[in-house]
């Protein structure tokens, strides 16, 4: 009965989003407020339907209702509490439930913060909003009915995939579709732009906050996924270049992008067509992403189960992508370019140039992730396009992209002045310098590593000398350094917010070189009692053990750290043998500030006496983790509501 | 104000990254062509569950089916292991093997998974994988046709079916042996 | 290719390959690194045979240090792979012929977007000098900021 009322609501839910799609709209052509009232009140209904939906399929989780194949699949009797309630994001149909409900809660905050501030566009906008959750309530009831019934009834289900029992699967989806479902409100706002014909900077001003909450939670999601992947994956490493999150990441690229080029457009009215086009081409990316995982087109770890369902993402992605290119083309003449600048050196360029390599990057990463499939349809032969080229191709992007992160928010407006450039940029580049002489003298010997330290360090200094110029001016006036300082974050919050968040990447910056530069690896064959060294730490191998575990048998390896800091620590990484299922390695690590110490468990002797051990010691990775931290605190205070008119 | 009717054309520049996604579509991204086919199998030497040796070397003249799975391989594994060992007793006195070699397993499982099937070809564990990478395989189950010259001819990816193997054993039988 | 076809046959009378009887030599483990991470991992799709804690991966790490040790130079050992698996196993791909095009790509990206972004430019300069804009709101405001900043 519980499934088949999840479903009936699933089915009116999808009713009232085409109903209220198309009402919003004709209420907007027409100029019918009552009809987009009507539409309003649909989406309450869907999103009260959904919620009843994603409620019901929980409890048919909890109630271990295996007639659902859904819940057969993705879970047995002995799949623990929360690992029931997170099931429900665990495989293909129920994650299109929960990208479904994230769409029809910002539907809902739409309607409740832009109701009465954005009357033109509104209608459109939530006629957009609707079709979007439209075309996932189709995918729910039709193309990958979440509630569809199994028969005969399984007396126990076939149990999550083991890699999914882990904390970082309960938030790594929940952060990740935050931020890709919330990329659909700009998009809505730029469509409602084209339609209406209001192309001028309304709509940007309104949905600032809106990108950057959705570009938040996407980072915050990949860095989750890092997490994820570095202490369940057993690899050592915390990005592969999987074609999955390359899909993650593009829309990441080309949303950082937005944030800046927007800003062009808030002061100087320039770049309205390349802002629309870049929000539309975010938006389309992540339904790339959707695509990919769930198409089956491009093998990925991350791939959910091959199914029909990528027929209905990509003939979705093409109404999004063909009707978006439209529209431009038809509002063409109103987008014109209207730019003029001032001088060649100017925050403008350096915005213009951040804006090229950020979609080089993204357009780089698309085109290697796309590659396989060209090499296909070309010339019939399967190739494979992994890290090692990201790595090579990308470095450069990125580390210019650092260079311009320094220069963009301190070089003027229009025209900077030879005095400006002097006061924002000598110190910051002496110390840049001395900085990579340092690194260079205390025996960092890549040069890799080197300038992108030196990188790091020049953009720090920029903060730096900002800060400290402006914290002196106000002390000038008379208040306290720790006041001044504080008072100046609070009432310029969107200016220093930017600033935080950069901190934030310089932060992941240095974390993913010096993993990269100086991390170290061997992997040996230990006798019972016997010692290895690597990079100062010193690990015994004192043993195994065989236990057999709810839904696994679990071989247990016993690892004593001799010598560093962590010394005494006992690590036991293990091997999970599921059965009907190649054998899964269990990682166990020790994380600190500068080392992690890594072991994943390799080949045994079946009487426990020898073991083969890969032993990391990988190097600032937590930085990695910390600069996410940081990244929080920048974006809570760029989105704070602006003090500045009141002050 | 000129009109920029090419402005219609932009659209169109999608279409072509549309389509090439649609082409996806068709492709299997698990169905790799081995390079392998078509040239001499590489000989190995391994020794069979029971203890006895399990050479490619030896079987000149004959067609061979050399198969590749292991215990953990569910469900493909499970479907094709009946099947191999019909085809096996069907087509024994006819000049064709079939060998199992069990990768990537543990011994008692792969012993186990022999026992359920009642399997009587032979069958031998490969502990180091080299005869697995020396054949390019990539997962389990893949099955190899030796013809009687001893080169690879047809490689099968994922479960065999009794058609399968009849069809192709049929037709490496139909070729007329090799000079010696 | 004759090359190729001799080898198969002699590996067809039963000969081991040449390379497991030659005396071995101690291992770079760098070296070995550096290998088995252009070596895409096969079972696990996207990782490298370097880094995939995979059964398959372990035993092919073990055959690219056995090779090694047989005296192979580094090319030798990927050749051995990819006659085997095709350019597929191959991570990086080969910066030659068709796939030469994707080492490309980012550099044509990169060039396409700075020629586009400098004929925009001087674009918009020239347009500048020929009608000086009224002060605009955000100039204004921009102003009241930094008055506000500099003592």
């Amino acid at each position: 009965m519980i499934p088949e009322a999840g479903s009936g609501a699933l089915i009116v839910a999808l009713i009232l989003a085409l109903y209220g799609a198309v009402a919003a709209a004709v209420g907007g052509r027409r100029g019918r407020p009552a009809l987009v009232e009507s539409a309003q009140h649909a989406a309450l209904g869907v999103f009260a339907l959904l919620t009843a939906g994603a409620l019901l399929l929980i409890y048919a989780f909890l109630s271990f209702d295996f007639s659902v194949r859904y819940v057969a699949n993705n879970t047995n009797l002995g799949t623990p509490f929360y690992y029931r309630i997170t099931a429900l994001w665990g495989a293909l149909e129920g994650s299109i439930v929960l990208w479904g409900w994230m769409l029809s809660v910002y539907t809902l905050i739409v309607i409740l913060r832009h109701r009465t501030s954005a009357r033109e566009l509104y209608p459109w906008v939530l006629s957009v909003m609707l079709s979007v959750v439209s075309f996932f309530l189709l995918v729910m009831t039709v193309a990958a009915p979440v509630f569809a019934r199994m028969t005969p009834i399984p007396p126990d289900g076939r149990g999550l995939n083991p890699l999914l029992e882990d904390s970082g699967m309960i938030t790594h989806p929940v952060a990740l579709y935050l931020g890709f479902t919330g990329f659909t409100v700009p998009f809505a706002f730029a469509v409602a732009a084209l339609i209406t014909g209001r192309v001028s900077d309304f709509w940007i001003t309104t949905t600032r906050r809106w990108t950057i909450v959705a570009w938040y939670f996407l980072s915050l999601g990949l860095l989750i996924g890092g997490w994820w992947s570095y202490h369940v994956l057993g690899w050592g490493g915390y990005w592969a270049w999987d074609p999955v999150e390359n899909a993650a990441f593009m829309p990441w690229l080309t949303g950082t992008a937005l944030l800046h080029s927007v800003m062009i457009q808030e002061r100087r009215r320039m770049l309205r067509l390349w802002n629309i086009a870049l929000v539309i081409l975010t938006f389309s990316l992540t339904l790339f992403g959707t695509f990919l995982t769930r198409s089956g087109v491009i093998a990925s770890v991350h791939a959910f189960s091959q199914s029909s369902i990528g027929v209905y993402f990509l003939s979705f992605l093409a109404l999004v992508v063909l009707s978006g290119l439209g529209l431009i083309a038809w509002r063409w003449d109103t987008l014109g370019a209207q730019g003029e600048l001032d001088s060649v050196v100017s925050r403008e360029s350096a915005f213009l140039l951040n804006n090229v390599l950020l979609v080089a990057a993204a357009f780089t990463v698309f085109f290697g992730t796309v590659f396989p499939l060209l090499s296909e349809a070309v010339r019939d032969v399967k190739v494979s396009v992994g890290a090692p080229f990201f790595n090579q191709v990308n470095v450069p992007l990125f580390l210019s992209l650092i260079f311009l992160m320094g220069v963009g928010p301190l070089i003027a407006w229009r025209r900077a002045s030879l005095e400006n450039l002097q006061r924002n940029f000598l110190w910051p580049i002496v110390i840049g310098v001395t900085a990579a002489a340092l690194f260079r003298l205390l025996g960092v010997r890549s040069i890799l590593a080197v300038v992108t330290l030196a990188l790091t360090v020049f953009v720090a200094s920029t903060i730096g000398v900002d800060l400290v110029r402006a914290t002196r001016a106000r002390r000038a006036m008379g208040e306290r350094a720790l006041p001044a300082l504080g008072g100046l974050l609070l009432r310029h919050n969107r200016r220093y917010g930017g600033f935080v968040v950069h901190l934030a990447i310089l932060v992941v910056a240095v974390g993913v070189t010096g993993s990269q530069a100086w991390s170290v690896h061997t992997e040996t064959t230990l006798k019972r009692g016997e010692q290895t060294e690597l990079g100062g730490y010193r690990i015994r191998f004192d043993g195994l053990r065989e236990s057999q575990e709810s839904n696994h048998g679990k071989v247990t390896g016993t690892f004593t750290v001799m010598n560093g800091r962590a010394a005494g620590a006992v690590l036991e990484p293990a091997k999970k043998f599921y059965p009907q299922q190649s054998p899964i390695a269990y990682v166990d690590y020790r994380l600190g500030l500068v080392d992690d110490i890594y072991l994943v468990l390799g080949d045994f002797a079946g009487d426990g006496t020898s073991a083969t051990v890969k032993f990391q010691v990988n190097r600032l990775v937590s930085w990695i983790w910390i600069g996410g931290l940081v990244l929080t605190l920048g974006t809570v205070l760029a989105v704070l509501p602006e003090r500045r008119k009141a002050a | 104000m000129r009109r920029r009717r090419w402005r219609w054309l932009l659209p169109l520049t999608a279409v072509p990254v549309l389509a090439l996604l649609a082409y996806g579509f068709r492709l299997n991204p698990r169905d790799i062509r081995s390079p392998l086919v078509g040239r001499p199998a590489a000989p190995f030497a391994l020794t069979s569950f029971e203890g006895a040796p399990m050479q490619l070397g030896a079987l000149r003249g004959k067609v061979v089916v050399l198969n590749f799975w292991a215990s953990w391989c569910y469900p493909a594994c499970y479907e094709e292991a009946p099947v191999l060992e019909r085809g096996w007793r069907a087509y024994r006195d006819r000049d064709v093997v079939v060998l199992g070699v069990d990768i990537q397993d543990k011994d008692e499982a792969g012993r186990k998974f022999i026992r359920d099937f009642s399997l009587t070809f032979p069958n031998a564990p490969d502990p180091s994988g080299k005869v697995s990478v020396d054949y390019g395989v990539y997962g389990v189950p893949e099955t190899f046709f030796i013809d009687r010259a001893g080169a690879i001819r047809v490689k099968h990816v994922s479960a065999v079916t009794d058609q399968v193997f009849r069809d192709t054993v049929e037709a490496l039988l139909a070729e007329p042996a090799p000079r010696r | 290719m004759r090359a190729t076809v001799l080898m198969g046959l002699l590996l067809l009378l039963g000969a081991w390959p040449a390379a497991a009887q030659q005396p071995s030599r101690p291992v770079d483990d760098l070296q070995a690194y550096e290998i088995a991470s252009e070596l895409r991992c096969v079972v696990c799709q996207n990782l490298s045979v370097a880094d995939s804690p995979s059964e398959m991966a372990n035993q092919m790490r073990a055959i690219v240090r056995e090779r090694l040790a047989a005296g192979e130079t580094p090319a030798q050992v990927r050749q051995y792979f990819v006659e085997r698996y095709g350019d597929w196993i191959l991570l990086a791909p080969p910066r030659r012929g068709f796939t030469l095009l994707v080492w490309l790509a980012p550099l044509v990206a990169v060039l396409v977007g700075l020629a586009v972004v400098a004929l925009l430019v001087r674009r918009w300069t020239g347009r500048r000098r020929a009608t000086p804009p009224p002060v605009d709101a955000a100039m204004s405001e921009r102003i009241r900021r930094e008055l506000e900043r500099e003592p």
